[in-house]
C-alpha cells in the first residue's frame, strides 16, 4: 500500500501533472502539437507493443463506491455491488454499489424533501451561484485526481481529460452559476385590462441518466443547469464509468449544497434507469446514450407520469468536404471529427463525403494520417486514443468491420484487434463507401472513418440528410455562400464550418429527428429544468395599456 | 498628475482634512482616454472570451471582500456613510454586483435574424469602446460599481472619475483592480473637479460613451458637451423628488417606520429619497404623530459608532444648503414640526427635520434638499394622489404603502417613476434595472439592462441562395 501511494506522488511529480491549455475545444488538448500541417509528428511503428506493455498505474485512489443519497454515501438497498473495469486490461478497478429500484425510491424521496421542504429552492439565486462556482473552484484545485479517475474508468487519453474535459466541466458549472441569478419570465401585454406575468419556475426533481464516453461532462452538462435553475436532482451514472460522478459529487457538496439535492445512482439501465423513468415522483427526465434506448426512456416516461422528457441520442453525422477545402486541413479536421476519443462521441463525423476532384488525395492522406495514430495505454503522453470502453463494444466494431469488408468497402488501413489485452483497435479507415452499406447506416461508436466521394452540392446535402439521425455535420469549404447555404440545408442540431467538435458552453447542442429532443448548454438548456406559470390579475383604471 | 496640482479631501465629521489627493484636469485626462483606447484598440481585454474576463472580474470581487474594512472605513471618513452600513451593505454590494456582470459576461448575445427577403442576418452585439464614468460622492463604492461593472463585463475599457468629495475608495479600487489582473489601461482613475476633469471627459472627441450619476443641472451640461463635441451616446441618472403614498389601509407602525428610513438614510443624501410623504387622511394624524416621536428618537453622531443612526452631511456645501432649504420652508408657511438645526458646530451634522403643512407648489416640495427633510402632505383620494406624486418634473422612484391588490396594481402603473416600491424601499437589487425618467434621467444601472449601456448593436447581412427555408 505504502510503496503503491509512493509510485502514485512519483508519478504525479513526474509529469502527470499537465499543464492546461484554454478549453475551449475537445480537440485543443492534442491541437497544440499538431496544428500545423507539415508538423513532425510522433512516429508509433509498434502500437501493438505499447498496448501490451505493463499498463501505468493511475496516480489516483478510489475512494468513493457507495451511492450518494442524502448526503451520505450508502451501500445499496440489496447490498449488491458491480464490477467497474479498467479496459486497458478488463480487470476490475473496483467494485461499486448496485442500486436498484429501492434506492431509487429513496433517492428520489430524498431529492423530493430536498425540493419541497429544503433550502435550495427557497435560497437566493445568488446563493446557489455561489455553491456552483465554489464548485468550479474545487474541480479545478483537483483537476488531476479527477481526470486521473476519468481516464482510468473510461479509457480516454489523460491529455484529454486532465486538459479538456475536466476544464470544461469547470467552465461548464461557471457558465450555469451565471444563469441562476438571472432567469427571467415575461411581463406580456394583455389585449384588455389585465396585468400579467410569467413567471419560469424550478421544475422540481430531475432524473437525469448520464452515458460513458464522456461521464464527467455529461454529469456537469447536466446537473449545472438543473441545479442552476433551483431543482434537485437524481443522477444516475453509466455501468461502465461511475467512478467520476461519485467523487465530484462529494466536491458539491464540499461546496455547500445542502443534503438531498444531488443524489448519484450507480446502476444499470434496465433497473436503476428505468425505474426513474418510471417514478411517478420524478417531474423531469433528460437522458443521454443510444437511441434504442431513448425510445424506451420516452416510452416509460409516458406511461408513468407524462414527466418531459429531453434526449441526446447518436448520430451518423456527416463531414462534407468541399473541392474548394485546403485539403491537408481538411484531412486533420475529419480525422479527429472521427476517432476522438477512440470514436465514442454521439456526434462523430462518421461518413466523410469528399468531393471527387480531391477524393483520391484525401484518401491517401487519410491512410497516412490513420497510420500515424499512437494507440496505446491512455496514461502514456502521447497516446491519441486508447482501448474502447468494454468487450461487447469492441465486439461490435469488430463487427462492422467484417461489415465494411463483406459489403464491398475498400480497406485502406487498419480493421484488426492492437495487442492482446483490454480492448485495443487499430485505427481503420474505408473508402469507396456507399451510402447502402451498414457501415454508412449505423452508428458504430469505434475508430472506424468511412469516406463516401460526391460530384456536388446538391447531391451530398440531400445523401447527408438521408439519415434517420440528425445530430451534427462539418462543411469544409472556403466559400461563404456555400457555408450559408449548405448550413441552412442540413437537418442536423450543430453545423461546424471549417472546424469541429467546439463545444463552448453557450453553444446549443441536441439533435434534429431520431438523434433527439430539445438542446442542452447555453440558455437553452434553462427551458428544460423550469416550469412556466403565468400569473394574471385584473388592472382597474391602468394609465396605459 | 500632469500640473503636480492636488487638492484636499476632508472629513465631514470635523471638517478637517484628510489627505491630499492629485487633481486630474484635462491633460490628465487625455492621458487617461489615450491609455483606454490603446487598452481597446489593441490590448487584450475585449479580446478575450467573456468567460476569461469573468474570471478576472471574480478575483476582483474576492480582493474587494478581502478588503471589506479598510474600504468602509476609507468611505465613512470621505462622505460620513455610516461604517457598519457600509462594511455590511454597501462594500459586499459592490462586490456582489461585480460577480453578477462577470455572470453576465459570457452570456452576451446577439440574434439571427427572420427578413423578409432571401437574406441570412444577424445582430452582433459589440463593446461601445472607450466610456468616461462620472460617479458622485453618495455613494462612493456602489455608484462605481454600478458603472465600472458592466462596463468591464462588455469588453470596454473606462476612465472613472470619482467626485472631488470622495476620491479615496476609487483609488483603492483601482489599485484591486490591477492585483486581480485587469489589464493595464482598462480601468483608469482621475480624481478632480467636475468643471475641470469631468467637463474634458463629457467633451472629449474619442470617449465613446459617458455614464454620469450626480444632479440634474450638472446632467443638462454633460449631455450639452456630448452634444457639442462627438454626439457620444449619455446615461444620466440624476436627482429625484421620491413621492412616498401611505393609503389608510396600510399598518401605521410599519409605514412610519419605511418612510423614516425613506427619508433619512444617508442623512437624506440619495437620489431616490423618498421626501414627499402623501398619507391618506385616515390615519394621517396618527402617522404624523408617530413620524415626529420616530424622528427625535434618531441618533446622529459619528458614523463610525454602531449605535449612530446618521452621520454628518458630506461637504459645507451641502449642508449650508439643506439649512438654507430649511429656512425657505419655514419662509413658505410649512410647519416645522421637529428638527430643522444643526446638532453640534463641528462638523456638519443636521438633525432629522419634518414639515407638514406643506402644498405642491412650495420649493420645499419641488426641489431636491439632498438632506434630512421630510415633508408630510395629506390626500383623500388614488387620482388626487396620483396627480400629485406626478406633478413634479422628477421621476425616479416611488413607494406605495397598501394591502390592496387592486391599489396596488393601479398606482403602480399610473406614477411616472423608473422604480416603484410596494410596502418596501430602497429594494435595490443587481437583477433589478434601475433608471429615472422624466428629469430624472434615462438609461439603467443593474440589471442585465445596463449591458445595454456599453454595448452597440451591429446588424450583418449577406445574400442567401438556394435556401430551403427563409
Amino acid at each position: 500500500m505504502v510503496a503503491r501511494r509512493a509510485a502514485s506522488s512519483f508519478l504525479s511529480r513526474r509529469g502527470l501533472l499537465l499543464p492546461r491549455p484554454p478549453a475551449d475545444s475537445l480537440l485543443r488538448a492534442d491541437s497544440a502539437r499538431r496544428s500545423l500541417p507539415g508538423a513532425v509528428y510522433r512516429f508509433s511503428t509498434a502500437p501493438a507493443a505499447t498496448a501490451d506493455e505493463e499498463p501505468i498505474k493511475p496516480p489516483v485512489e478510489v475512494k468513493y463506491t457507495q451511492l450518494l443519497i442524502n448526503g451520505n454515501f450508502v451501500d445499496a438497498a440489496s447490498g449488491r455491488t458491480f464490477p467497474t473495469v479498467d479496459p486497458r486490461t478488463g480487470e476490475v478497478i473496483a467494485r461499486v454499489a448496485e442500486g436498484d429500484a429501492e434506492d431509487i425510491d429513496r433517492a428520489v424521496a430524498a431529492a423530493r424533501r430536498a425540493f419541497d421542504e429544503g433550502p435550495w429552492p427557497r435560497m437566493t439565486a445568488y446563493e446557489r451561484c455561489r455553491v456552483l462556482l465554489r464548485f468550479a473552484d474545487l474541480m479545478e484545485r483537483h483537476n488531476d485526481e479527477i481526470a486521473a479517475l476519468e481516464s482510468w474508468d473510461g479509457g480516454k487519453p489523460l491529455e484529454q481529460s486532465a486538459g479538456g474535459e475536466v476544464p470544461m466541466a469547470a467552465r461548464c458549472m461557471r457558465y450555469y452559476a451565471g444563469w441562476a441569478d438571472k432567469i427571467h419570465g415575461m411581463v406580456v401585454p394583455a389585449d384588455g385590462p389585465h396585468h400579467v406575468q410569467v413567471l419560469r419556475e424550478p421544475i422540481g426533481v430531475a432524473g437525469q441518466i448520464i452515458p460513458w464516453n464522456f461521464p464527467l461532462l455529461m454529469f456537469a452538462w447536466k446537473v449545472g443547469p438543473a441545479l442552476a435553475c433551483g431543482n434537485a436532482v437524481v443522477l444516475k451514472t453509466a455501468e461502465q464509468t461511475p467512478l467520476s460522478a461519485l467523487y465530484v459529487a462529494s466536491l458539491l457538496h464540499e461546496a455547500g449544497l445542502p443534503d438531498g439535492v444531488l443524489n448519484v445512482v450507480p446502476g444499470f439501465g434496465p433497473t436503476a434507469g428505468a425505474a426513474l423513468c418510471s417514478h411517478m415522483g420524478v417531474d423531469k427526465l433528460a437522458f443521454t446514450g443510444s437511441t434504442g434506448t431513448g425510445k424506451i426512456i420516452l416510452e416509460l416516461a409516458a406511461r408513468s407520469n407524462l414527466k418531459p422528457v429531453t434526449l441526446e441520442l447518436g448520430g451518423k453525422s456527416p463531414f462534407i468536404v468541399m473541392d474548394d477545402a485546403d485539403v491537408d486541413q481538411a484531412v486533420e479536421l475529419a480525422h479527429r471529427a472521427l476517432f476522438f476519443n477512440q470514436g465514442q462521441c454521439c456526434c462523430a463525423g462518421s461518413r466523410t463525403f469528399v468531393h471527387e476532384s480531391v477524393y483520391d488525395e484525401f484518401v491517401e492522406k487519410s491512410k497516412a494520417r490513420a497510420q500515424r495514430r499512437v494507440v496505446g495505454d491512455p496514461f502514456k503522453k502521447g497516446v491519441e486514443q486508447g482501448p474502447q470502453i468494454d468487450g461487447q463494444q469492441f465486439k461490435k466494431i469488430l463487427g462492422y468491420v467484417k461489415s465494411g469488408v463483406d459489403s464491398g468497402a475498400t480497406l485502406v488501413t487498419g480493421g484488426e484487434r492492437v495487442g492482446s489485452r483490454g480492448f485495443y483497435i487499430q485505427p481503420t479507415v474505408f473508402a469507396d463507401v456507399e451510402d447502402e452499406m451498414k457501415i454508412a447506416q449505423e452508428e458504430i461508436f469505434g475508430p472506424i472513418q468511412s469516406i463516401l466521394k460526391f460530384r456536388e452540392v446538391g447531391e451530398v446535402v440531400r445523401r447527408a440528410n438521408a439519415t434517420q439521425y440528425g445530430l451534427a455535420a462539418g462543411v469544409f469549404t472556403r466559400s461563404l455562400d456555400t457555408a450559408n447555404a449548405v448550413a441552412r440545408a442540413l437537418r442536423v442540431g450543430t453545423v461546424w464550418v471549417n472546424c469541429y467538435d467546439v463545444f463552448d458552453a453557450a453553444i446549443p447542442f441536441g439533435g434534429y429527428k431520431m438523434s433527439g429532443v430539445g438542446r442542452e448548454k447555453g440558455a437553452y438548456s434553462l427551458g428544460n429544468y423550469l416550469q412556466t406559470k403565468a400569473v394574471v390579475a385584473p388592472l382597474r383604471d391602468p394609465a396605459w395599456l | 498628475m500632469h500640473t503636480g496640482k492636488t487638492f484636499e479631501t476632508r472629513d465631514p465629521r470635523t471638517g478637517e482634512v484628510i489627505a491630499k489627493i492629485a487633481e486630474g484636469d484635462k491633460a490628465d485626462i487625455d492621458l487617461a482616454v489615450k491609455a483606454a483606447r490603446e487598452a481597446f484598440d489593441n490590448g487584450p481585454w475585449p479580446r478575450m472570451p467573456g468567460c476569461a474576463r469573468a474570471r478576472i472580474m471574480h478575483r476582483f470581487a474576492d480582493l474587494v471582500d478581502q478588503h471589506v474594512e479598510e474600504l468602509a472605513a476609507l468611505d465613512t471618513v470621505d462622505a460620513g456613510k455610516l461604517f457598519l452600513m457600509g462594511k455590511m451593505m454597501d462594500i459586499p454590494g459592490g462586490a456582489n454586483l461585480l460577480r453578477y456582470y462577470a455572470g453576465a459576461a459570457d452570456k452576451i448575445h446577439g440574434e439571427t435574424l427572420k427578413m423578409a427577403r432571401p437574406l441570412h442576418g444577424y445582430t452582433l452585439k459589440e463593446p461601445v469602446g472607450v466610456v468616461g464614468h462620472i460617479v458622485p460622492w453618495n455613494y462612493p463604492t456602489t455608484m462605481f460599481f454600478f458603472k465600472v461593472s458592466p462596463a468591464l463585463a462588455a469588453g470596454c475599457t473606462m476612465v472613472v472619475k470619482p467626485a472631488e468629495q470622495t476620491p479615496l475608495s476609487a483609488l483603492f479600487y483601482a489599485h484591486l483592480a490591477k492585483e486581480a489582473g485587469i489589464p493595464d489601461g482598462v480601468l483608469n482613475v482621475v480624481p478632480g473637479f467636475g468643471p475641470t476633469a469631468g467637463a474634458a471627459m463629457a467633451s472629449h472627441m474619442d470617449v465613446d460613451k459617458i455614464s454620469f450619476t450626480g444632479s440634474t443641472e450638472v446632467g443638462r451640461l454633460v449631455m450639452q458637451a456630448a452634444a457639442m463635441s462627438n454626439l457620444k451616446p449619455v446615461s444620466l441618472e440624476l436627482g429625484g423628488k421620491s413621492p412616498v403614498i401611505v393609503f389608510d389601509d396600510a399598518d401605521v407602525d410599519m409605514a412610519v417606520n419605511l418612510v423614516n428610513m425613506a427619508t433619512y438614510m444617508n442623512k437624506g443624501e440619495i437620489c431616490v429619497a423618498g421626501t414627499r410623504i402623501y398619507v391618506q387622511e385616515g390615519i394621517y394624524d396618527a402617522f404624523v404623530k408617530k413620524s415626529v416621536e420616530l424622528a427625535k428618537k434618531s441618533v446622529v453622531g459619528d458614523p463610525f459608532n454602531p449605535n449612530v443612526h446618521q452621520g454628518p452631511q458630506v461637504d459645507k456645501d451641502q449642508y449650508e444648503k439643506v439649512l438654507k432649504y430649511i429656512d425657505v420652508g419655514k419662509s413658505e408657511g410649512a410647519t416645522l414640526l421637529t428638527g430643522g438645526k444643526p446638532c453640534s458646530d463641528k462638523g456638519y451634522y443636521i438633525e432629522p427635520t419634518i414639515f407638514t403643512n406643506v402644498t405642491d407648489d412650495m420649493a420645499i416640495a419641488q426641489e431636491e434638499i439632498f438632506g434630512p427633510v421630510m415633508a408630510l402632505m395629506k390626500f383623500k383620494t388614488v387620482e388626487e394622489v396620483i396627480q400629485k406624486a406626478n406633478s413634479t418634473r422628477y421621476g425616479l422612484a416611488a413607494g406605495v404603502v397598501t394591502k390592496n391588490i387592486d391599489t396596488m396594481n393601479t398606482v403602480s402603473r399610473s406614477v411616472r417613476s423608473g422604480v416603484v416600491w410596494v410596502n418596501c424601499y430602497f429594494a435595490f437589487d443587481p437583477d433589478a434595472p434601475f433608471g429615472g425618467c422624466k428629469m430624472s434621467g434615462f438609461g439603467k444601472d443593474m440589471g442585465t439592462d445596463a449591458l445595454e449601456k456599453y454595448l452597440h448593436t451591429k446588424t450583418v447581412v449577406t445574400p442567401l441562395y438556394n435556401t430551403p427555408w427563409l
